[in-house]
């Protein structure tokens, strides 16, 4: 594997860092360089220090490392707050001339290169500039192409002028001379290119894409970090295919509205985190009760209440599960890396709709906020395939009727799964709601109706068991003894992890699971092991609690939901057929 | 459905559980007539409800129709219509519903002016949960959990809706069948959000907001001078806390529907069975 390259730009919030940092990685993505990025918004003390990284290599990166070779510090914060990452070799760029930066020290054996961002910025045309002076230095530094560098700068301004792109790119030669001048090429480095064409994006953005390319077009949403980039990625880009987004007034709100479209046969959705989810789990059992359709992205931050906002954590596992009151079956999918969100997105309405049920689409912050390269054809659109399950029409509209002529929107199936009539079909006119329903979805409180219903709808989840694929994706070693199964965004860091340990003779199975509901049966493999290590990032282990479980000895079960309490006798009953079956096998 | 609708096709033949002489059986029969007098038909009609005694109304009705959460009647509603704009969208809902937990909806949906009809079954009080106070029981209204009334002042509902910028606000009363039902009819075919507050008196647990209360204070807009296009007139009217009225007290006709505002007509039900054309066209945006 070619050497990676580990770069950031980093100083107060409000001093451009994350479209420097844009720019630069586009700029590397542009050059056919692989680029993984990541934030740190940090707000833990005072002060708004904030820093864009890119980590980039000729080969595919998927992941973040403690290491940092060139360092453009707009603050003394900067350094401080990377000192554990930086090394002998590293660079670190700074305007020595900024009031701030007069009496930094370069710490240890590193090299500090002091190039006049904001004089040679206001040379090229306007101090707002200095970001990009810095950038020329950088490619000086490292010995990237700056003529890189001008198509990203190009895309970020091109609609403000060419003139504005050509101040750019003069800041941007002023810097990258300047370090020739006074630096020599003394750095160790040297960014090669290829002819390979990638695109850069997010996790949020690749669920926006997703969404589109599944047919979605009705999403509501109300602002919340880490999910607000998928509801401004689709606006303005999903009306051009027919769609809208409505900023709601609350997350209560907007899963209603979604709710509503889904109603009326559009595929709809709305995106937010744990806050949100919380209040959205009011109309979560009705969603799934009236049997419709609905994706509910989660991208997780840490809880619990307003938790770290801009920090990772998979809390919500057991909340995405279990949460609501009542029992009804949801699917939760957790796409591993930033092309599945995209193709998870997809596969997200597929099973809503051919299941008739609520999925949860969880990402977390580390996928929501990180970019990454792929190439065009990882997001095939001919590759969309769009399964909207058992639509009726007006010609067989009648086959799923009742003698009367009433519409079974909830009618007992084999599979569990029963017709659906988009409004406005002909005849099809039907009442659902959160109410326990007959097969016309009218309110009963008769009890065999109440527990055919209830199996009708937990049938769904065995026929999705059956039909559809729940593989997990694995990595390295598949006879090793040692098996890591993770889940969500881990699955880049425990990939590149393999090399590291393959490297002192270490081998791992790895098993990344996107599907955690229904998920797939990992007992074999479990068994198989002889040491077994679940990797997430919470606390209390959610999904190895779920692994665990699924690798116990059953108990026997004994299960009652017509309404109506326990009696003594049918217990005794109940107790003693089961002793009966048991001394029978 | 064939083209001669009558105003039954909107019945279910789900017997209603409202308690005999309650307003709700008024309410809806009005609002059957106004759909079907309308030119709609159930296959194209959506009925959304909330939860309480006026929630069951989407049982006793036929169309395509939602029952919901308590208090989400109008976000649903709007989910609906927005990605349906071919359909004809009513939701109905108690005070309870509308005013205490979905109050902070109705302000917005208000707002947003989307092209649809708000029917509030306005009993002023908590009837199915056996008689309690609700946020339109008068102050010194008695009830099982205000026995010495409620001691504060009722939301007025017109009020709230006027200050959000409503463009059509209406009240009517169950037992004025006719005049109820072309209340309900012009909200149906007002351009944007038609919101109508419907008195519709509880026989079981409310002995003062009654029939006869109704009948003798009621001034019927219509028979006055009121200028519905008038909006400080129809201001006058809903502050005033003395007067009990029904009929249109506000319309605005230059109304612009959500849809029309944001340019929206798709059937957003309708997609091909891929990734739309021109789909790569986002790939290409993240070179």
């Amino acid at each position: 594997m070619a050497a990676d390259f580990n770069w950031a730009v980093g100083g107060e919030a409000g001093d451009g860092i994350d479209s420097t940092g844009k720019i630069f990685a586009q700029a590397l993505s542009r050059s056919g360089r692989h680029v993984f990025t990541s934030k740190d918004f940090a707000s833990r003390i005072r002060g708004g220090y904030t820093a864009y990284k890119v980590r980039t290599s000729v080969d595919k990166v998927q992941s973040v490392v403690d290491r940092l070779d060139v360092l453009i510090a707009l603050t003394p914060r900067t350094i401080d707050e990377n000192l554990d990452e930086l090394h002998d070799e590293s660079v670190v760029i700074y305007d020595g001339e900024r009031t701030t930066m007069q009496n930094v020290e370069i710490p240890g054996e590193m090299t500090g290169v002091d190039v006049p961002l904001k004089r040679l910025a206001e040379d090229a045309g306007g101090a707002i500039m200095r970001n990009v002076v810095a950038l020329g230095a950088a490619c000086a530094v490292a010995d990237f192409p700056i003529e890189n560098l001008d198509s990203a700068l190009e895309k970020r301004f091109g609609d403000k002028g060419q003139k504005l792109v050509d101040n750019n790119k003069e800041a941007a030669r002023a810097g990258r001379a300047y370090v020739d001048e006074e630096y020599d090429h003394e750095f160790p480095y040297e960014l090669e290119t290829t002819d390979e064409d990638y695109v850069l994006l997010n996790g949020d953005e690749a669920i926006g894409m997703g969404a589109i390319a599944a047919g979605c077009r009705f999403y509501a949403g109300y602002p919340i970090t880490p999910a607000t980039d998928v509801m401004t990625y689709l606006t303005g880009r999903i009306e051009q295919y027919g769609g809208h987004v409505v900023q709601a007034e609350d997350e209560l709100s907007a899963v209603n509205m979604a709710l509503g479209a889904a109603r009326g046969g559009a595929r709809a959705m709305t995106a937010t985190s744990g806050p949100g989810i919380d209040l959205m789990t009011e109309t979560f059992g009705l969603v799934a009760t009236s049997e419709t359709p609905l994706v509910i992205c989660n991208v997780m931050r840490s809880g619990p209440s307003t938790g770290m906002p801009t920090k990772q954590e998979q809390g919500d596992l057991n909340h995405m599960l279990y949460g609501g009151h009542g029992e009804v079956p949801r699917f939760v999918l957790a796409p591993t890396t930033i092309d599945e969100c995209f193709w998870k997105t997809v596969e997200a309405f597929n099973l809503a709709e051919k299941y008739q049920l609520p999925v949860y689409l969880t990402a977390d912050l580390s996928l929501a906020v990180t970019e990454q390269t792929f190439s065009p054809e990882t997001f095939d659109m001919d590759a969309v395939a769009i399964d909207r399950g058992f639509v009726v029409d007006e010609s067989t509209v009648s086959d799923h009727q009742t003698e009367s002529g009433g519409f079974k929107p909830h009618a007992l199936t084999d599979d569990g799964i029963s017709p659906r009539a988009l409004p406005g079909t002909a005849d099809g006119a039907h009442m659902s709601t959160g109410l326990e329903h007959d097969e016309q979805g009218r309110r009963t409180e008769d009890t065999d109706m109440r527990v055919e219903q209830v199996d009708k709808r937990n049938r769904k989840v065995e026929t999705a068991e059956t039909r559809e694929d729940w593989s997990p994706r694995e990595f390295g070693d598949p006879d090793a003894d040692t098996l890591v199964i993770t889940w969500g965004s881990n699955e880049g860091a425990l990939v590149e992890a393999l090399d590291i340990l393959g490297e002192s003779g270490i081998d791992v199975r790895v098993m990344a699971v996107p599907y955690v509901f229904p998920r797939p049966d990992l007992s074999a493999a479990i068994e198989a092991a002889e040491t077994v290590l679940v990797v997430e990032c919470n606390e209390t282990g959610q999904f190895a609690n779920l692994i665990e479980r699924d690798a116990l000895t059953r108990v026997e079960r004994v299960n009652k939901y017509t309404g109506v309490r326990f009696k003594a006798d049918e217990l005794a009953a109940e107790i003693r057929s089961t002793l009966t079956g048991a001394v029978e096998a | 459905m064939s083209s001669e609708i009558r105003f039954t096709d909107f019945k279910s033949d789900k017997q209603p559980t409202w308690c005999p002489g309650c307003g709700d059986f008024g309410t809806m029969n009005g609002m059957m007539k106004a759909l079907a007098e309308t030119g709609n038909d159930p296959d194209n009609t959506f009925v959304v409800a909330g939860i309480g005694c006026s929630g069951k109304i989407g049982t006793y009705m036929h169309s395509y129709a939602l029952h919901g959460v308590h208090g989400r009647a109008l976000p649903v509603g709007t989910g609906v219509k927005l990605a349906r704009p071919d359909i004809e969208v009513m939701v109905a809902g108690g005070d309870g519903d509308g005013y205490s937990i979905g109050a902070g909806h109705f302000v917005h949906a208000v707002r947003r002016n989307v092209d649809m009809t708000y029917v509030v079954m306005d009993n002023r009080i908590y009837g199915l949960t056996k008689g309690q106070a609700s946020p339109t029981s008068r102050d010194d209204f008695e009830t099982s959990t205000t026995p010495e009334g409620p001691k504060q002042p009722p939301v007025n509902p017109h009020a709230l809706a006027l200050a959000s910028g409503a463009t059509f606000i209406a009240q009517s009363f169950s037992s004025d069948a006719l005049r109820h039902q072309e209340i309900v009819q012009r909200a149906i075919e007002h351009d944007g959000f038609g919101f109508v507050n419907v008195y519709s008196p509880c026989v079981t647990f409310n002995d003062v907001d009654t029939y006869d209360y109704f009948r003798d204070s009621l001034v019927d807009l219509e028979e006055t001078d009121h200028d519905p296009t008038d909006r400080d007139a129809a201001k006058d009217v809903i502050l005033d806390s003395e007067k009990e009225y029904q009929g249109v007290v506000y319309q605005d006709e230059s109304s612009v529907p959500y849809t029309e505002q944001h340019g929206m007509d798709a059937d957003m039900s309708d997609i091909p069975a891929g990734a739309p054309e021109n789909a790569t066209d986002l790939v290409r945006e993240f070179y």
